[in-house]
């Protein structure tokens, strides 16, 4: 069985709820997840929403951009930046991320929430 | 092979990290106890947990790092005994636990001298976290602090207590003068007087004889028959090593306390070894940390395959007191008829510097400098290196005579030149990782650790990756960022040439890969600059910086603050009323600015366009106080009202913010125009400033608040209004275009060369030719000026944005909390 059949998937939102090259946060229960489309190279990620810096709930409003062509997202409070792709630090912290897969599916959005990870 | 470590302090730390980078296949099995609660922190910067860093910004790895190492991490868990015969060590809480190696790292404590009355309570030392929290605690009480100990410590103490609030703060040392071990007599001097204009009360030969007072410190009397009322008082007169385990455990101890340890770093028994401050090398205690991390280095080398020892090290010191460079190197008093001595003395500016030279004139033996201390990693690394020095050795500290020398001073280093003390890094290894493609500083400090310590090789780490990359054929530029191989200026040029209009086609025409955010909020201000569309159009709003896209600067916690436009900072009633009456009804805490208007903190994103909406409906309009654009034109009262007032500042006030109002700039702008020469509205300290004269109106510019406060400079005197605002039109626009990123126009004259001459010759002779360009340029951007707020709320697609949940819009974000406070609420303090 593939990690893929056993994740089970959260709907977010729709396609269009989500502003191109940007992010927005959803919420899974207590859970605030930042979602982001990442139209310039068709691809989209999902994070915890909360920098783990200062623990604030922002990250969904950060900009993101790319490192090296690793694609990450900058915390709008004091720019510590993180890989979408694998929720490390990249400005050498300790702290790191927790990351969700995403999938699109007819025009809708949604989160791995749970499974084998 | 299991290795045993004794303190987690700043070297014991340093040691972890050395031996795990060793520890390829998992021969070492590492245990760590630690006196303390925390781990390993910086104490070195230990005193900015005063001017506002967590204990976890000092920290100097994580509780997680040492576990996803394997490394087994004992903390508030003394060690109390070591049985060398069956090689294990017992700890406080039971734990016994078998070495092969013992690594001790137990550092020092602050000697307390036997003055009778220590014990009392609001007497402290100042070594650990945990000092500063009970300082702190008792701090709020406390009128008169007093420091015993005008040494390095003792001085960085005093500030603490300054910065703990206590501005009646004294220094006692009993020497004849301040830091004898590292300052001449001069030098001393200078660095006292700029102590006492620091505030600081200063005695010097001043020998306690106890503390006064009951349970708590009243005060302290001298030898001298003296009293000085007191009530709270901080030690530091000296350290003490940690010896007490090891001699417990029959290790050889010195005299006057410290391990006695080899060139290997081993003690009296071959399989313990002593390192950091603990350490008793040939005699001496090294009470810094680079001579620490370097024992650490040796130790990790005996375990793996170095036959490395130690061989000394050099004790020069550069101080981080706020406020007073010293530093002193090599050295610093040889004065034997030999050597030669040059001193410069500016009584003036309080500046103290003075080298020792050979006989011969050919090398730098040491020195002192006070006052400014730029030129110190430079001189330690002359002096280190026996660099042969110019033909007029005075120039090594008259210098700075254009920029060229400090960076020819990197370069006649050789390559075995330490750059990073605290790190031991290389000048050849800093080279070699720019060849091998880390061109950036921050590429540098991440792969050699160079920099990370104090930090303060930086100019030189920057200098040696521009010259490298020089000498490799590659062009240097104030390039944006590894999107953009342009600076602003070319980017501002090339974005109006090609007509684009959003990020996207901006990166495309002109940039690679996929934007970042350095890049983004750049190349959205000179798009907003020279179009001037509403800055949330679609595909420029998640360019924005954060602040610009959600049109309100964020907060800790993550509410916005809302700031309406009061032109000139004058107001009507009725609208006073109604920003109180949106603040009641919204729960917002008001504050009278800095910048003569209100701003309204704690509202929640969703509230914002709400808010908006009813401050708009009563004619208010957005302050752009998030943006990198105009705030503010303060006013005085002017002739309206005042008996001085030469002309009416405040309407001259409101027709400039009015004139630039939303104005977009590489950094923010504020203006003020003063009534007359009393200048109470600071326009003097202002990007732009003007004052009244009997003949009209002097135009300032370039000054700057801030944390490098610089005074405007005279442009143009006796000005009528209209030449005075298309003065500021051409001054603004040539600002605009030419400055580089995130840079305030004092930051952008002072790189400019020829200065303010050079800019009045552009902005008031038109020596480029380009004056009425820049006017009309101005005029555009004025005549295109619209609310931005009002376009966000009338568009139903951009108040979408403004939800917290975009699954839940109608929720607010559960994490913001708030707390009470004199009446209004306030922002709950973050962790
Ligand atoms: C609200 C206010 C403090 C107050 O309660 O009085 C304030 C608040 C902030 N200032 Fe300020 N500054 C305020 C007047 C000033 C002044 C005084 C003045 O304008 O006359 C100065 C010194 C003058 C100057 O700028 O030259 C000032 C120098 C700074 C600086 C340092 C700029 C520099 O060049 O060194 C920063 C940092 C920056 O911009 O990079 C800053 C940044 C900030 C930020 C934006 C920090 C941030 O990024 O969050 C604060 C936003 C608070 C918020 O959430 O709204 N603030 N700030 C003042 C708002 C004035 C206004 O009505 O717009
Ligand atoms: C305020 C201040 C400013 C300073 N500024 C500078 C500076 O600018 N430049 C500079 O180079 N140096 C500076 N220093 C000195 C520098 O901090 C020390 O040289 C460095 O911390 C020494 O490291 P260490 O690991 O040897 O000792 P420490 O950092 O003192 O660590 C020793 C640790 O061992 C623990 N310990 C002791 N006994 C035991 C035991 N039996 N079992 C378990 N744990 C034990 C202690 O609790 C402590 O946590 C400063 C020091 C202070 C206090
Ligand atoms: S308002 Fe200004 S001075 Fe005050 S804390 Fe914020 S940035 Fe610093
Ligand atoms: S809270 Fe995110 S970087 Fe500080």
């Amino acid at each position: 069985m593939t990690e893929m059949e056993t994740m089970a998937w959260f709907h977010a939102c729709s396609v269009e709820d989500v502003p191109s090259n940007g992010g927005v946060c959803v919420k899974y229960g207590e859970e605030q997840i930042a979602l982001y489309h990442f139209t310039r190279r068709n691809e989209w990620y999902a994070t915890q929403n909360e920098c783990p810096h200062r623990r604030q709930m922002a990250l969904s409003r950060g900009m993101i951009g790319s490192q090296n062509d690793v694609p990450k997202v900058a915390c709008p409070f004091h720019k510590k930046t993180f890989s979408l792709v694998t929720g490390e630090c990249l400005n050498d912290d300790e702290c790191s991320i927790r990351t969700y897969p995403v999938k699109i599916e007819g025009g809708h959005v949604f989160i791995g929430v749970e499974g084998i990870v | 092979m299991r290795v045993v470590v004794v303190g987690n302090g700043m070297v014991g730390y340093k040691f972890c990290e050395k031996l795990v980078a060793k520890n390829t296949h998992g021969q070492f099995e590492l245990t760590v106890f630690g006196e303390e609660s925390r781990p390993a922190y910086d104490r070195v910067h230990l005193s900015e947990f005063f001017s506002g860093k967590s204990a976890e910004d000092l920290s100097m790895a994580s509780a997680d790092w040492y576990f996803s190492n394997n490394i087994q991490l004992h903390l508030g868990d003394p060690v109390q005994k070591i049985d060398r015969d069956r090689k294990t060590v017992y700890s406080h809480k039971g734990l016994e636990v078998h070495y092969d190696y013992l690594v001790l790292a137990t550092g020092s404590s602050a000697f307390v001298p036997p003055i009778p009355g220590v014990e009392k309570n609001g007497v402290f030392i100042y070594r650990t976290i945990e000092d500063l929290e009970l300082m702190k605690a008792w701090a709020g009480r406390a009128k008169k602090g007093t420091v015993i100990g005008g040494g390095l410590l003792g001085l960085e103490a005093a500030k603490a207590l300054l910065d703990l609030g206590i501005a009646d703060t004294s220094v006692i040392e009993f020497a004849p003068r301040l830091m004898p071990r590292q300052v001449d007599e001069l030098g001393s001097q200078l660095l006292q007087s700029k102590l006492e204009a620091l505030g600081l009360t200063i005695y010097t030969a001043k020998n306690t004889s106890a503390i006064l007072g009951e349970e708590a410190i009243t005060g302290l009397s001298f030898a001298d028959g003296s009293i000085l009322e007191s009530d709270m008082l901080v030690i530091s007169a000296g350290i003490k090593p940690r010896d007490e385990l090891a001699k417990a455990a029959g290790l050889l101890t010195g005299p006057r306390g410290g391990i006695v340890v080899n060139d290997l770093l081993q003690t009296s028994d071959p399989d313990i070894y002593a390192i950091g401050e603990c350490a008793l090398h040939n005699e001496m205690i090294y009470g810094l940390v680079a001579p620490g991390y370097e024992m650490a280095e040796v130790v990790v080398g005996q375990l793996t395959d170095s036959e490395k020892a130690f061989t000394g090290f050099d004790m020069s010191t550069k101080l981080k007191l706020i406020g007073v460079d010293v530093a002193s190197f090599g050295n610093p008093f040889i004065n034997d008829g030999e050597t030669r001595t040059i001193v410069f003395n500016d009584g003036i500016n309080g500046v103290y510097k003075r080298v020792n030279i050979s006989a011969d004139g050919k090398q730098l033996l040491g020195g002192i400098l006070v006052g400014d201390a730029e030129q110190y990693n430079m001189l330690l690394q002359t002096c280190k290196n026996k660099i042969v020095l110019p033909p007029n050795p005075e120039d090594i500290i008259l210098g700075a005579r254009g920029g060229e020398s400090q960076e020819a001073g990197v370069l006649s280093l050789p390559d075995d030149a330490y750059i990073c003390s605290c790190e031991s890094v290389t000048k050849g290894a800093i080279c070699k990782a720019v060849e091998d493609g880390e061109e950036t500083v921050d590429a540098i400090k991440k792969c050699t650790k160079a920099g990370t310590g104090c930090g303060g090789c930086l100019p030189m780490i920057k200098d040696l990756v521009n010259h490298t990359l020089k000498a490799q054929g590659k062009y240097i530029r104030n390039v944006i960022c590894e999107h953009f191989h342009y600076s602003r200026q070319e980017l501002y040029d090339l974005v109006k040439l090609h007509e684009l209009k959003s990020y996207e086609d901006v990166l495309n025409k002109l940039g690679t890969g996929d934007g970042c955010e350095l890049c983004k909020p750049s190349v959205a201000s000179i798009l907003a600059s020279l179009w001037n569309e509403m800055i949330l159009k679609k595909g420029n709003d998640t360019a924005q910086d954060s602040n610009d896209r959600f049109l309100a600067n964020i907060q800790k916690g993550g509410t916005y603050s809302v700031v309406p436009r009061i032109p000139g900072g004058e107001i009507t009633p009725d609208k006073l009323i109604v920003i109180g009456q949106v603040a009641k009804k919204y729960h917002l805490y008001t504050k009278i600015t800095g910048g003569q208007r209100i701003d309204l903190f704690g509202a929640h994103l969703s509230d914002l366009p709400l808010i908006w909406e009813e401050l708009i409906e009563a004619g208010f309009e957005s302050g752009h106080a998030y943006g990198k654009a105009l705030r503010t034109v303060k006013s005085c009262v002017g002739s309206t009202w005042c008996r001085f007032g030469l002309h009416d500042s405040v309407s001259f006030a409101i027709r400039v913010e009015e004139r630039y109002r939303g104005l977009r700039a590489p950094h923010k702008i504020k203006s003020a125009v003063s009534g007359c020469i009393r200048e109470c509205a600071e326009a003097q300290s202002k990007d732009f400033g003007i004052i009244a004269t009997e003949k009209g109106w002097n135009l300032y510019v370039c000054g700057n608040g801030g944390s490098k406060p610089q005074h405007a400079l005279l442009l143009a005197t006796d000005l009528d209004e209209e030449t005075c605002i298309r003065f500021i039109d051409r001054f603004l626009m040539f600002y605009i275009k030419t400055a580089d990123p995130l840079t305030r126009t004092a930051t952008w004259l002072n790189k400019m060369e020829g200065g303010i001459d050079y800019l009045r010759n552009v902005v008031v002779n038109d020596s480029l030719g380009i004056a009425a360009k820049l006017e009309e340029e101005m005029q555009l951007l004025v005549d295109s000026y619209k609310c931005e707020w009002k376009e966000a709320i009338e568009n139903p697609e951009i108040r979408k944005r403004f939800n917290h949940f975009v699954n839940a819009p109608e929720e607010k974000d559960p994490s913001i909390a708030f707390e009470e406070m004199r009446e209004q609420k306030r922002a709950k303090e973050w962790k």
